[in-house]
């Protein structure tokens, strides 16, 4: 049987001969990110402790590389890329439109909640 | 992509699963289907702590600290290295996974053999990773006090570095019978009583000169904030109420009894679904062996447990990041 696979990454910076290829490709550069994770997560360099956006900038990056480990993810091992657009759609923005206001709720109320607890009387260290 | 299950009796009939929106088989698209669902009830989940995380965000626990152990490596302090290894275990079966779905679509039985059970493999050694992992949260290395408004106090020395109970509490032998149901209430029951009372741990702490209190509190560089002499002293004189050593799901020696509580509760139900596809796999490896999807002439059945599988390792990435990195 002859599938027809799409078989180049990075927007086709990257094109591999065989499915196989790509898969072993693929594995590679995830574990890069990884290995790139755990090292910044061992040393956490000083240089990356600054805010931005309410969180420190060491924490976009580790958010950010997750996010792109996934898109690898699905696309060529879960064959997204091979699949129609419509379906591509339905799933992936049905999620992330569903989890984004999701996380948006709970984290603005638990930001909320601990400015009650360092402002308010209420007292939690003792 | 073209790989129906050839099944004549659907074919033709529009309403009996002939049709084929989307370009996707029935099967397939159920699967994707469960899978969006599955996500959001982990994003859930992963929200959850992030709320909690959020309500207790200059108390929390810091992870690098509290995942530093690794088997056979006893006394040795490698934050995050257990975990990478089990992300790279995960994200190897996954590997295989493909490549056994490859092999299905060439129709190469003997290969799909081969993949699967790496696959299955590779899962079984990321389950009894994460037994490993969980025993060793539970049973605890350090053991702390916890005061009356449930906060944890942790012992270091001038250094900075953790001091375990063990080092510098001398227990004394003390006739104190656990409560049991023979004795007294008979629905009430005692659970197993700490190594050390917290007069123990008092006198042991005024006995050792170096050893100073460490709270739950994170300063600006965040780090947890280290007690002066004197206000270590009164603090455990004061506050301290029991000896935790451990987690469970009410007190934990880490801190914030919610860190355990989610620890508990994702990466459980997370193991949850990595063992639910091992057997899953394993099903569909015999399967394989006795030649169903040869006959058929179509291993979708493969790449439908791929699909699931898959997930597994996804979730994994996100859990990875949110409970051991940020």
């Amino acid at each position: 049987m002859a599938h027809a696979h799409k078989l180049e990454i990075f927007r086709g910076l990257v094109k591999f001969k065989s499915n196989t290829q790509k898969i072993w490709g693929v594995l590679i550069f995830l574990t890069i990110v990884t290995a790139i994770e755990v090292v910044l997560g061992i040393y956490k360099p000083e240089s990356l402790m600054a805010k931005f956006i309410g969180m420190k900038i060491l924490n976009w990056i580790f958010i950010i590389l997750t996010l792109v480990k996934a898109y690898y993810i699905t696309w060529d091992f879960m064959h997204m890329r091979d699949e129609v657009k419509a379906l591509r759609r339905m799933v992936v923005w049905t999620a992330i439109f569903l989890i984004l206001y999701l996380i948006f709720i709970l984290l603005q109320e638990g930001g909320y909640i601990e400015s009650i607890y360092t402002t308010g009387y209420i007292k939690t260290d003792f | 992509m073209s790989n129906t299950v050839v099944a004549t009796e659907i074919e033709g009939k529009a309403w009996g699963g002939g049709n084929e929106p989307l370009k996707a088989s029935y099967g397939k698209m159920m699967m994707w289907f469960f899978i969006v669902s599955d996500a959001l009830t982990f994003s859930g989940f992963l929200a959850a702590y992030g709320f909690s995380r959020f309500k207790f965000i200059d108390y929390w626990p810091i992870a690098d600290e509290v995942f530093t152990h690794v088997p056979f490596l006893h006394g040795q302090e490698l934050p995050m290295i257990y975990v990478a290894f089990m992300t790279f275990v995960l994200i190897m079966s996954s590997v295989t996974m493909v490549l056994a779905v490859d092999a299905g679509h060439h129709l190469n039985k003997g290969k799909v053999t081969i993949y699967m059970f790496l696959t299955i493999i590779g899962g079984l050694i990321f389950v009894g990773s994460q037994a490993w992992e969980w025993a060793t949260f539970i049973k605890g290395d350090f053991g702390a006090v916890q005061t009356k408004g449930g906060n944890i106090l942790q012992f270091v020395d001038a250094d900075g570095h953790r001091v375990a109970l063990r080092d510098f509490v001398v227990g004394e032998h003390t006739e104190r019978t656990e409560h049991g149901r023979e004795n007294g209430l008979w629905f009430v029951e005692e659970g197993t009583l700490p190594t050390y009372t917290v007069e123990e741990v008092v006198s042991g702490l005024e006995a050792h000169e170096n050893i100073l209190v460490r709270t739950q509190l994170l300063n600006e560089h965040g780090e947890k904030t280290v007690l002066s002499r004197a206000e270590s002293l009164k603090q455990l004189k004061n506050n301290g109420t029991h000896v935790v050593e451990g987690a469970n799901l009410k007190e934990n020696e880490y801190g914030s009894p919610l860190f355990a509580d989610f620890f508990f509760f994702i990466t459980g139900f997370h193991g949850f679904h990595v063992f639910s596809g091992v057997i899953i796999n394993i099903i569909i490896f015999f399967n394989v062996i006795l030649g169903t999807y040869e006959k058929r002439k179509n291993y979708e059945m493969v790449e439908k447990v791929g699909l699931y599988w898959h997930f597994v390792d996804l979730v994994w990435v996100f859990v990875f990041t949110f409970f051991y990195l940020v």
